[in-house]
C-alpha cells in the first residue's frame, strides 16, 4: 500500500519557511522608504542612476552565470545582485553620470563577487568594493555632491532634463545647486586651518531629518536607521554588528570632541554623516564578509567603527566607511577562526569541563 | 510584549519550527485490534542483539520470553501477542537502507492470553538491584528513542551516586505527541514509574520537564504528583531540541554535561516519561514491554491519532488502521527533525519508535539547496555551541580532520542547523557522513594496530625460538665438551632438550 520511496535523504525532513531570497527581500524593503525619500529629495537623476546601477549589476551577475554555463533565472531571482547594486547606488552622488552606475554596477558583481566564485565565496563586500574603485578611479564625480532639490520644487529638472543630467553629466543650468557634504566641507575648511567653530557656521544646510548634500544613504539617516532596527527585530540581522560600529564611531568621536571641539565633530555629527548609519545596518552587517559569531561580530563591528572615526578625523579622505569596511573584511576570517562560542560542556579553549562544577 | 518577551527570554540555542502535534495529539488514545502476525526484532535497542529461546512452531503466550539478553548493554524480547511462532527469519529493519535483520514472526491466535505475571504491591520494599534485575528482565529500554536499556542506567546511576532523576517529557520533535498522550491518560503510571526509579537510584527528588505546548499533560502530571513532593513538575519552554538530555538537564538544573562524559556524572539521570511508565507495568503488574502507545500523523493519514500497539506490528497495519488519503510521498520512523527514512511500510513497530509519519507531496517536498551564504543561523541555533557552516565546508572539501578541529564530536546530530539554514544546506548529512567516514577510519586504525600488534608478537616469538634454540645447542654442546673432558659416568639428560 505505501511505495518505496525513491531518494532516501538525511534528515530533518522539515525545514524553515526562511530562505535567502526571503532575506534578501527583507533587506531590500528595509531600505525602500530611506530609497523613496532619496528619490524625492534627489529627483529624476537619482531615481536613473539608481535604475542604471541595479540593472548594471544584475546584468553583470548575468553574463558571468552565462559563461559559466549555470542557469541565470533562479540565482539571479535570489536578489543578492540586485541588493548589491541597490546598496551601490544609495552610496553614489545622486547626480553622478549613468557610466558611474554602470562601472559600479559591473565591478560590484563581476569582480567583487563573480570571480571569488558568486554568492557567499567573496571576501569582500561587492558594493564597498565597487565604490571604493570608483572614489579612487573618478574622485572628482564621485565627489560631485548636489543639495537636496525635492523632486516637486520648480527648480528640480523634470523627467527628461534629468535624463539629460544623468547621460551627459551635470547641467550648467543646475550648477547652483552643486555643494560639498558636510564631512568633505569641515575637511577642506581645517585643512585651510579654518577651525569647525567657524566653518560649520557656513556649513552645507543640515536638515534634522537628512535633508543634505550627500548620496542617497547619507540624507536618509533616520529611515535607513529605522529599516535597520527593523531587521533586527525580524531577525534578519542581529545587534552586534550595527551597536559595536556605531559606538566604535561614537565613542572616540564623543572623547575627542570633548578635549578639542574646535578640531573634531560632535559625535552626532558623525553618526548621521556619511554612509554610518548604511554602513552599520546595511553594509558591515553582510553575512558572507562578516564574522559568524555574536562576539567575532562586536570585534568586526567595533573595527568598522573606529577605522571610519579614523579615517574620517585623520585620513586624507573625508568618508571612511567603505575602506573600514573592506578593511575589516579582510580581517573576518582571522576573526573567525579565533573567536568561537564555547562548545556545550566544554569551556572556551575547548577542553571538557570537570565533572563536578 | 510578546514581542519583547520572544526577544530576551528565549533560550540562545535551538529552533521553533511549527510543531503540528494537534490535532493528533488531542485525539482520544485509539487501541488497535489484535494484528494477524507481529515480527518481533531482535535488535530493538542499544548494544547486543538478543538470543532466541523459542522454536519455530512453538506456541507461546504474551509477555513470554523469546529472545534473552546477550552482554552487559542487551535487552530481552517478549511476545506481543499469544500464538505461534511460525518463523525465526529476516524482516525489513526500520532504517533507511531497506536490509535486512533477524526477527521472531508469531502467528496471533486472537486470545490475547498473559502469561503469569509476578505482580509487586511494594516496591519500596524491594532492593534497589532487584528493581534492576526485574526491570531489565522485562526488556524495558529508553522509550525517546535512544533505546538504552534502561536498567543500566539505575545500576550506573546508583553507583555514581545521582541524587537528581529527570523525567524528560520535553517531547520537541514536531508531529509527534505519544509522551504527551501517555502523560495525559496515564500520568499516575508516569509518576509511580519515576519514583520506582528514584528507589532504583537513590535519587531524592525527580523534576518531570514538560514543554509548555503541552497545558493538558502538565494540568494531569501536576494532580498525578500533588502526593508526592520529591516529584517536581517543571514546565519548560518550547524549543526544539528541549527533549535532548543535556538540554534539559542545563534547562532543569542549570548543570552542564561535560564533553565526553555521561549525565550521571554530573548527579543527573534522564529516563523519558514513556520509560517510566514501562517501569511501572514492569514492577507493579510484572508486565515486560511489549506494547506503546505511537503517534501516527502527517498530512497522509485521514484519521491522525495516538495508537496503542503491540510491538511488532507492521507500519501498513497501523497506517491501514488509521486510514490513508494517499500513497505517503515520505514515511518516517519517529519525529521529523531526527527521525528514521522508511523504504516502505512493512517494517515491524519496534520499542524506540514514538511516531510514524506519513507525509503528502507537499510536506516532502525538499527545497533546492543553494550556496552558504555565511549567514550564521546555524551558529545561532546549535544548542552544543558548534560551527556547522565550517563544519560543513571542511567536510566538503574532505579535511575531516579539520572538521575534528571544530569539534564535530560534540555534534549531537538534532538538525537545528540544516532545519534553519536559507540555503537548505543538508548539513546533518554533512555529519553523519564524517561521523561515518571517522568511524571506518578508527576502525580501519584498530585492525592496522592489531595485525602490527600480531606481526610484532609473532616475530618476537620466532626470535625467542631462535634463541632458545641456539641457547639450548650451546649448553648442550659444552656439556658434551664437559663429558669428554672428565671421566665418562651416567648423566641424566637435561630437561632444556626437550624444548
Amino acid at each position: 500500500m505505501t511505495r518505496p520511496v525513491e531518494m532516501p535523504v538525511a534528515a530533518p525532513y522539515a525545514a524553515t519557511p526562511n530562505s535567502v531570497s526571503r532575506v534578501m527581500i527583507i533587506v531590500m524593503v528595509a531600505l525602500t522608504p530611506a530609497t523613496l525619500f532619496g528619490f524625492w529629495l534627489y529627483g529624476w537623476p537619482a531615481i536613473y542612476l539608481w535604475m542604471i546601477t541595479v540593472g548594471a549589476a544584475a546584468g553583470g551577475e548575468a553574463v558571468c552565470l552565462q559563461l559559466q554555463g549555470r542557469a541565470v533565472a533562479p540565482v539571479l531571482l535570489d536578489g543578492s545582485a540586485v541588493l548589491t547594486g541597490w546598496l551601490l547606488a544609495l552610496s553614489l552622488p545622486p547626480w553622478a553620470p549613468w557610466w558611474i552606475g554602470v562601472f559600479g554596477g559591473l565591478f560590484a558583481t563581476v569582480l567583487g563577487k563573480q570571480v571569488f566564485g558568486g554568492l557567499g565565496q567573496n571576501l569582500f563586500n561587492p558594493a564597498m568594493v565597487a565604490r571604493v574603485a570608483l572614489l579612487i578611479s573618478f574622485p572628482v564625480h564621485m565627489t560631485a555632491w548636489v543639495a537636496p532639490l525635492p523632486i516637486v520644487a520648480a527648480a528640480a529638472p523634470g523627467p527628461i532634463a534629468g535624463l539629460l543630467i544623468t547621460l551627459k553629466g551635470m547641467q550648467p543650468a543646475f550648477d547652483t545647486v552643486a555643494s560639498a557634504s558636510l564631512l568633505g566641507f569641515a575637511k577642506t575648511e581645517l585643512s585651510r586651518g579654518v577651525d569647525l567653530a567657524q566653518s560649520l557656521l557656513h556649513a552645507p544646510i543640515q536638515g534634522w531629518y537628512g535633508s543634505r548634500a550627500g548620496s542617497l544613504g547619507e540624507t536618509a539617516t533616520w529611515l535607513i536607521a529605522g529599516g535597520g532596527v527593523a531587521m533586527i527585530f525580524l531577525r534578519t540581522i542581529t545587534w552586534h554588528i550595527p551597536l559595536a560600529m556605531l559606538l566604535g564611531i561614537a565613542i572616540p568621536a564623543a572623547i575627542l570632541n570633548a578635549i578639542d571641539p574646535a578640531r573634531y565633530m560632535e559625535a552626532s555629527t558623525h553618526l548621521l554623516s556619511g554612509g554610518a548609519m548604511l554602513g552599520a545596518f546595511f553594509i558591515a552587517t553582510d553575512y558572507v564578509t562578516s564574522p559568524n559569531t555574536p562576539r567575532g561580530q562586536l570585534v568586526f563591528g567595533a573595527g568598522c567603527g573606529v577605522l571610519t572615526y579614523v579615517i574620517r578625523t585623520w585620513a586624507g579622505y573625508p568618508e571612511g566607511v567603505a575602506f573600514a569596511v573592506l578593511l575589516m573584511n579582510s580581517l573576518t576570517p582571522i576573526i573567525d577562526s579565533y573567536i568561537r562560542p564555547r562548545i556545550y560542556g566544554r569551556n572556551r579553549q575547548g577542553v571538557a569541563l570537570e565533572p563536578g562544577k | 510584549m510578546r514581542l519583547i518577551e520572544r526577544f530576551f527570554k528565549e533560550p540562545r540555542w535551538g529552533v521553533h519550527p511549527d510543531d503540528h502535534k494537534r490535532p493528533a495529539a488531542d485525539v482520544p488514545l485509539r487501541v488497535l485490534p489484535q494484528p494477524a502476525r507481529v515480527h518481533m526484532p531482535l535488535q530493538q535497542h542499544v548494544g547486543g542483539a538478543a538470543r532466541p529461546v523459542v522454536l519455530v512452531g512453538q506456541k507461546v503466550l504474551k509477555g513470554q520470553l523469546l529472545a534473552q539478553s546477550q552482554g552487559n548493554i542487551s535487552a530481552p524480547i517478549h511476545a506481543s501477542v499469544s500464538g505461534t511462532v511460525t518463523a525465526i527469519a529476516e524482516v525489513t529493519a526500520p532504517h533507511p537502507s531497506g536490509l535486512g535483520f533477524a526477527a521472531i514472526t508469531i502467528e496471533s491466535d486472537f486470545a490475547d492470553r498473559w502469561i503469569d505475571t509476578d505482580p509487586v504491591a511494594d516496591p519500596f520494599a524491594l532492593a534497589p538491584e532487584e528493581i534492576a534485575r526485574r526491570t531489565a528482565a522485562a526488556g524495558v529500554v529508553g522509550l525517546g528513542g535512544a533505546t538504552f536499556p534502561a536498567a543500566v542506567k539505575f545500576v550506573l546511576g546508583r553507583r555514581l551516586g545521582v541524587r537528581t532523576l529527570i523525567v524528560n517529557g520535553g517531547e520537541c520533535e514536531p508531529y509527534v505527541s505519544s509522551d504527551d498522550r501517555i502523560m495525559r491518560d496515564f500520568p499516575e503510571q508516569v509518576v509511580d514509574g519515576a519514583r520506582i526509579i528514584m528507589h532504583a537510584i537513590g535519587a531524592d527528588e525527580s523534576l518531570v520537564g514538560i514543554e509548555d505546548n503541552k497545558p493538558e499533560a502538565i494540568a494531569a502530571m501536576t494532580r498525578a504528583a500533588a502526593a508526592y513532593p520529591e516529584v517536581k513538575i517543571r514546565p519548560v519552554p518550547a524549543r526544539y531540541p528541549m527533549g535532548s538530555d543535556k538540554q534539559l538537564i542545563q534547562t532543569l538544573t542549570g548543570k552542564e554535561v561535560p564533553a565526553d562524559a555521561r549525565a550521571a556524572e554530573v548527579g543527573v539521570l534522564v529516563h523519558n516519561v514513556s520509560t517510566c511508565a514501562a517501569v511501572h507495568k514492569a514492577i507493579r503488574l510484572g508486565q515486560p514491554l511489549v506494547e506503546r502507545i505511537v503517534t501516527i500523523n502527517g498530512a497522509a493519514v485521514t484519521a491522525p491519532g495516538n495508537i496503542f500497539a503491540p510491538l511488532g506490528t507492521l507500519v501498513d497495519d497501523l497506517l491501514a488502521f488509521c486510514g490513508l488519503a494517499q500513497a505517503p510521498a515520505r514515511l518516517i520512523l519517529g519525529g521529523p527533525m531526527m527521525g528514521t527514512l522508511l523504504r516502505h511500510g512493512r517494517v515491524p513497530l519496534v520499542k524506540g519508535a514514538s511516531g510514524i509519519l506519513a507525509f503528502d507531496a507537499v510536506e516532502a517536498a525538499v527545497p533546492e539547496v543553494g550556496p552558504c551564504i555565511r549567514c550564521g543561523s546555524c551558529t545561532r541555533a546549535c544548542p552544543m555551541g558548534l560551527l556547522p557552516l565550517e563544519m560543513a565546508a571542511h567536510i566538503r572539501s574532505g579535511d575531516l580532520d579539520g572538521a575534528i578541529g571544530y569539534s564535530l564530536s560534540d555534534c549531537i546530530s538534532c538538525g537545528c542547523c540544516a532545519y534553519v539554514c536559507p540555503s537548505h544546506i543538508p548539513l546533518v548529512q554533512y555529519f553523519s557522513h564524517a561521523k561515518g567516514e571517522l568511524s571506518a577510519r578508527e576502525r580501519a586504525k584498530l585492525r592496522t594496530e592489531a595485525g602490527k600488534r600480531l606481526a610484532e608478537a609473532r616475530l618476537a616469538r620466532l626470535e625467542r625460538d631462535a634463541r632458545e634454540k641456539a641457547e639450548v645447542a650451546a649448553r648442550r654442546k659444552a656439556e658434551r665438551a664437559a663429558a669428554k673432558a672428565r671421566v665418562p659416568s651416567p648423566q641424566p639428560e637435561p630437561q632444556e632438550a626437550s624444548t
